[in-house]
């Protein structure tokens, strides 16, 4: 809890660091705050600082003046690790170590919390600002997309969003059939391409490149002449697939 | 058609890229229709025991309750025999964890997530306790049915969080209730009407926390016909995306109805059907 700290500054001078070892940190003119600054810019209380773990919220108590992070004026904010927080002509800088060790595989684990410690942590932060909870959506956001980009009834094209964009982009060209000439650029996580009922075929976009992988039907796919069998089987540039009737080639866009 | 017949079950798990060990553990029970996942946690192996004895004993133990009664069967005034037998042996499997880390240092504070599902008479019922969650696809739809028992979740529902704001949080991974970490534990349980067509995923955060509930969702309605691919890819996407923590998935697809035959139904469920 204590890892999480602020460096005031002003004209780009350090004045001192300030641990965020409460769970409620007070910052403002008057003497009887936690981090007590002395300007006449700064409210007598100005803002406070919650804390609750690795997690730390800014939010302005209705200071004259406003607080900023970053250039916004804020009334509640989640800070996040290099944010800026400003007043009259003061700097905080908002610093957790914790978010830059974030790689380390302890963190991910899994941990209990005590009802009573969350509870107790949770009034703390939660209570004060009971005004900006109403109306905060909190269902998860999963709305399923419809397919789109369908190359026509017999190439079928379920979308997902693009996990790798940096990766060499593959397309698939249609050679036979109603659609000949047709192409669909395989963007998405997984593609899956064929007749539903009939035989489909799955393309899923990975680091190491395309694969192509049977779904259904009595008929696998065939690649370059070949029958797959079970197995994932990566696509190489031009590669021609033959499916539920239909060929078509891959290629590697760039 | 018995649920044996109505359901495909396909269940898999996996340690991801960086854990040596895997501390999740998945079972699944077809002929009485029930699948149970626990993502275990702990020190050393303790999480694996936690998660594994979760498994098994609710394994064990809900067989030998559901074939002694039906899940839909009433009793106790009404209820359904899956709510009663459930928190009967949730309440059982939390007492043994809890023993076993009481008494063996080196179980202390061994604890798991838990989340089930028991299909009967077409409908589905749901415990869960932690973040292991248990998401439902039903045609373009597809929203998690279970709300995490995490401080994040917490966060979120008392708005000092936007779900948004929750995946920058350095509060991941803190769950506010678990399986055996005290004497007596709370589970939510819950039923949900099944139609045929349905697909249901259970799964640990590893997956969740890895892939967006987007990706999760295309990769159900495009590859529902091939479940056994369909894990695969879902694990997949889990460790092309860095793999951090482990990987367990459960799937279950509805493919034909489980309704209770007529004779056997409770009088509630008759009058409704007659109402109907």
């Amino acid at each position: 809890m204590d890892k999480a700290k602020l460096i005031l500054s002003m004209d780009g001078l350090v004045l001192k660091e300030i641990k965020l070892g409460k769970e409620r940190m007070t910052i403002g003119r008057k003497p009887h705050n936690d981090i007590q600054i002395d300007n006449l810019a700064i409210s007598g209380e100005h803002a406070v600082i919650i804390t609750i773990l690795n997690d730390s919220f800014l939010e302005d108590l209705g200071s004259t003046n406003g607080t900023f992070v970053n250039g916004q004026s804020v009334k509640k904010h989640f800070l996040q690790n290099g944010d800026t927080i400003e007043l009259g002509k003061y700097r905080l800088k908002y610093v957790n170590e914790v978010a830059q060790q974030t790689p380390a595989a302890d963190f991910e684990k899994t941990m209990i919390m005590r009802p009573g410690a969350m509870r107790k942590a949770a009034e703390q932060a939660g209570n004060k600002d009971m005004d900006t909870q109403v109306g905060m959506q909190i269902a998860p956001n999963a709305e399923a997309h419809p397919p789109t980009e369908s190359v026509a009834p017999a190439v079928a094209a379920t979308v997902v969003p693009a996990a790798q964009p940096t990766l060499p982009l593959g397309s698939i060209q249609v050679l036979s059939g109603a659609n000949a000439g047709r192409e669909l650029e395989l963007v998405k996580t997984v593609t899956t391409l064929g007749k539903p009922g009939v035989q489909v075929a799955v393309i899923a976009r990975r680091p190491q490149g395309y694969f192509i992988t049977h779904v259904e039907g009595a008929n696998f796919p065939i690649v370059d002449g070949k029958t797959l069998g079970a197995e994932a089987h990566k696509l190489e540039d031009n590669d021609v697939i033959e499916l539920a009737g239909v060929k078509m080639q891959f290629f590697i866009k760039r | 058609m018995n649920v044996a017949e109505a359901l495909q079950i396909v269940t898999r798990t996996d340690p991801g890229m960086v854990r040596a060990q895997n501390e999740d553990a998945v079972l699944a029970n077809p002929l009485r229709g029930f699948v149970v996942l626990a993502d275990g946690m702990g020190g050393y192996n303790a999480g694996e025991v936690a998660s594994g004895m979760a498994t098994t004993l609710l394994g064990t133990e809900l067989e030998k309750a559901f074939a002694l009664r039906p899940p839909s069967a009433r009793v106790d005034g009404g209820k359904p025999w899956a709510h009663v037998g459930i928190e009967a042996e949730i309440a059982r499997a939390n007492g043994a964890i809890y023993q076993a880390a009481q008494s063996q240092p080196q179980y202390s504070g061994m604890g798991t997530t838990l989340v089930m599902g028991v299909f009967h008479d077409n409908t589905l019922t749901v415990a869960h306790i932690g973040d292991s969650r248990l998401y439902r696809l039903r045609g373009e739809e597809f929203r998690s049915i279970t709300r995490d028992h995490s401080l994040l979740q917490e966060q979120i529902d008392s708005g000092m969080l936007t779900p948004e704001e929750a995946r920058h949080s350095q509060n991941r991974n803190l769950v506010t209730r678990a399986l055996g970490v005290d004497p007596t534990v709370e589970p939510e349980i819950r039923d949900y009407e099944v139609r045929v067509g349905d697909v249901f995923l259970l799964c640990s955060d590893g997956l969740n926390d890895m892939v967006e509930d987007e990706e999760i969702a295309m990769t159900l309605s495009a590859l529902s016909a091939n479940l056994d691919l369909c894990a695969t890819q879902l694990i997949q996407m889990a460790n092309d995306n860095g793999g951090r923590d482990n990987v367990s998935v459960i799937l279950v697809k509805v493919i034909g109805d489980f309704g209770s035959p007529r004779g056997l139904r409770s009088w509630p469920t008759r009058l409704l059907a007659w109402l109907k």
